[in-house]
């Protein structure tokens, strides 16, 4: 693994990153700090500037004001600078499809410089480590969606690079795939790798970052570690009902009905009602049948991630999943 | 060292898979063979011709191998967004682009050498100098491929980088001396020939092959080496500001 140098602790120091198309501003004064090891997690909406944030911190975009700093190096004027540290998994293959998974990965870690024999053991390795062994020698374009998204990993990785960018890296693949690219992001992080995370899985952010920053039309709006991010809801009880009349009034009478309750009407027919005490169903099921609703079920939610990211943003999670499978054309938890 | 690693692998990687296909092969192979035997029948001359037609015949298998091939390794790459994966390798911008267009000036070079070939079971070269013919080669596969590599990264589709280059391709044939002495043009297109980089290349290969040159070859020389730095450092800029922007 490249070394990567002492600075405070830190991987990675990005202070006031603006970026501009045109009229349009891609990503507004973005600060954050990374330390070494950490696993940091970018958490936002189709659009947010998680993508143009990456690319600004690898080089492939010119950042407007700001400084950069990975790894120790200043990498505001130079972003070259400290490509040799990181490894980066683009939210799209971009692979050669004319290549065998074998001679991509060995291609891949000749661009970082790897000696032949170096290069080979390497691929087989990761070959192995992501069960691709079987379609080694078979070419990227007949790769599954799958398939391709686990090479692209593992050519990001290829050199062992002490800085991790993944963005996406789990979007548009199937489960079983999405849980072994997710099993490895974990054994990366607990080797030492300094990983960053975009993501607009809620889950995945929660599951596997030690802090994680709210980005919202090129803002970072909020920026802490996960367990500190889910304090104001741990004590939180939850209850969502399924119930036969989903009028929007219903949530207004039940709150009224039940002062120590907080009641949501959702679109999807259900009600969800939140409290710091315990809910008791039995009054809230002849409290709906006295009204002629039918409750078809009552099941009680874990607070999670999900309600602090749609209190702190006012975005719905359900529709920014929806927004980016749309996009992608197949969704994966 | 691990930059010359990535250099050469790059250059293998893309010989491999553009230009040692049997279709670019063929078309190295085929196109100088077409354009030898269609001057050499309009011409009605003897064998005896075959020298004149040798620089611009030459001349015209590199300048359409190469430009042709670097509007797929560049352009098709950065639309299926490969290139990024260059760009994002610890090699200077400088050196990548040398990579990927070694490829083309190495395809360049042999496609010259397919009209030698030919010419040589036709006609007498034992009168060509070859410490010129070589270095002419070399730079107008090296001129060549860096005006391909400019349109390449000038536009962003396979076809506009095509149809780009046809665009000064073929009026090359005619302005560069290639067949038609630049002295037999009308005074007022000349100008046009002198801002061409082909026209120095081609007036050493004739200087070389034919005796006939109408520059001096040192201006020549200068000439064409000034083109190739100019139209290299003019394609990384275009990179810098249409690709990391």
């Amino acid at each position: 693994m490249p070394n990567i140098q002492s600075f405070n602790g830190l991987a990675m120091d990005v202070a006031g990153l603006t970026k501009r198309y045109g009229e349009v501003v891609a990503v507004n004064d973005i600060s954050f700090q990374i330390g070494n090891g950490e696993l940091f997690g970018f958490l936002g909406p189709n659009g947010a500037g998680k993508t143009t944030t990456i690319n600004l911190l690898t080089g492939l975009a010119r950042l407007d004001t700001g400084t950069i700093n990975i790894g120790g190096i200043n990498c505001t004027a130079n972003p070259k600078a400290a490509q040799h540290l990181v490894g980066i998994v683009p939210d799209e293959s971009n692979l050669y499809p004319e290549l065998t998974g074998f001679e991509n990965l060995c291609f891949c870690a000749a661009l970082y410089g790897l000696r032949k024999n170096e290069r080979q053991t390497r691929a087989r390795e990761l070959l192995a480590t992501f069960s691709l062994t079987d379609v080694a020698h078979r070419k990227f374009a007949n790769y599954s969606k799958g398939m391709k998204r686990k090479l692209t990993f593992a050519a990001g990785i290829i050199h062992q690079p002490p800085i991790l960018f993944l963005d996406e890296p789990t979007t548009g693949i199937d489960v079983a795939s999405a849980r072994k690219v997710r099993q490895i992001i974990a054994a990366l992080h607990s080797k030492g790798t300094t990983v960053f995370l975009t993501t607009h899985y809620i889950e995945e952010a929660e599951r596997l970052c030690d802090r994680i920053a709210f980005i919202v039309n090129g803002r970072v709006i909020r920026i802490d570690h996960t367990a500190d991010l889910l304090q104001p809801v741990k004590d939180r009880n939850i209850l969502v009902l399924s119930i036969s009349n989903s009028e929007p009034r219903i949530s207004d009478e039940i709150a009224r009905a039940f002062p120590g309750y907080q009641v949501q009407s959702t679109n999807r027919g259900e009600v969800r009602v939140e409290s710091t005490e315990q809910i008791i169903v039995g009054p809230l099921v002849r409290f709906l049948e006295e009204r002629g609703i039918q409750m078809t079920e009552a099941r009680r939610q874990v607070p999670s991630l999900e309600d602090v990211f749609v209190r702190v943003t006012g975005i719905e999670a359900g529709l920014m999943k929806k927004e980016k499978e749309k996009v992608r054309g197949e969704g994966n938890l | 060292m691990k930059r010359w690693i990535a250099f050469c692998n790059i250059l293998v990687k893309d010989m491999r898979t553009y230009y040692l296909k049997p279709p670019n092969i063929s078309w190295g192979i085929i196109f100088p063979l077409a354009w030898t035997g269609m001057f050499f029948i309009r011409s009605g001359s003897g064998l005896e011709s075959v020298l004149a037609f040798l620089p611009g015949v030459m001349t015209i298998s590199i300048l359409f191998g190469t430009t042709s091939m670097l509007a797929v390794t560049i352009t098709f790459e950065k639309r299926s967004r490969s290139f990024e994966r260059l760009l994002l390798a610890p090699i200077s911008l400088e050196l990548l682009m040398l990579a990927k267009t070694s490829g083309a000036i190495l395809f360049g070079i042999v496609n010259a050498f397919v009209p030698i070939v030919i010419a040589a079971f036709l006609t007498d070269l034992s009168g060509i100098i070859w410490a010129l013919v070589i270095p002419a080669i070399f730079l107008i596969a090296i001129v060549s491929t860096f005006f391909g590599l400019f349109i390449a990264v000038s536009v962003s589709e396979v076809f506009e980088a095509q149809t780009f280059s046809n665009f000064f391709r073929f009026p090359m044939i005619f302005l560069c001396g290639l067949f038609f002495p630049i002295m037999s043009l009308p005074v007022f297109i000349r100008p046009l020939s002198y801002i061409l980089p082909i026209t120095y290349g081609v007036d050493i290969l004739h200087g070389a092959i034919t005796g006939e040159h109408i520059m001096s070859l040192t201006l020549d020389f200068l000439a064409i080496g000034a083109f190739c730095v100019v139209l290299f450092m003019l394609s990384l800029s275009t990179v810098k500001r249409k690709w990391i922007s």
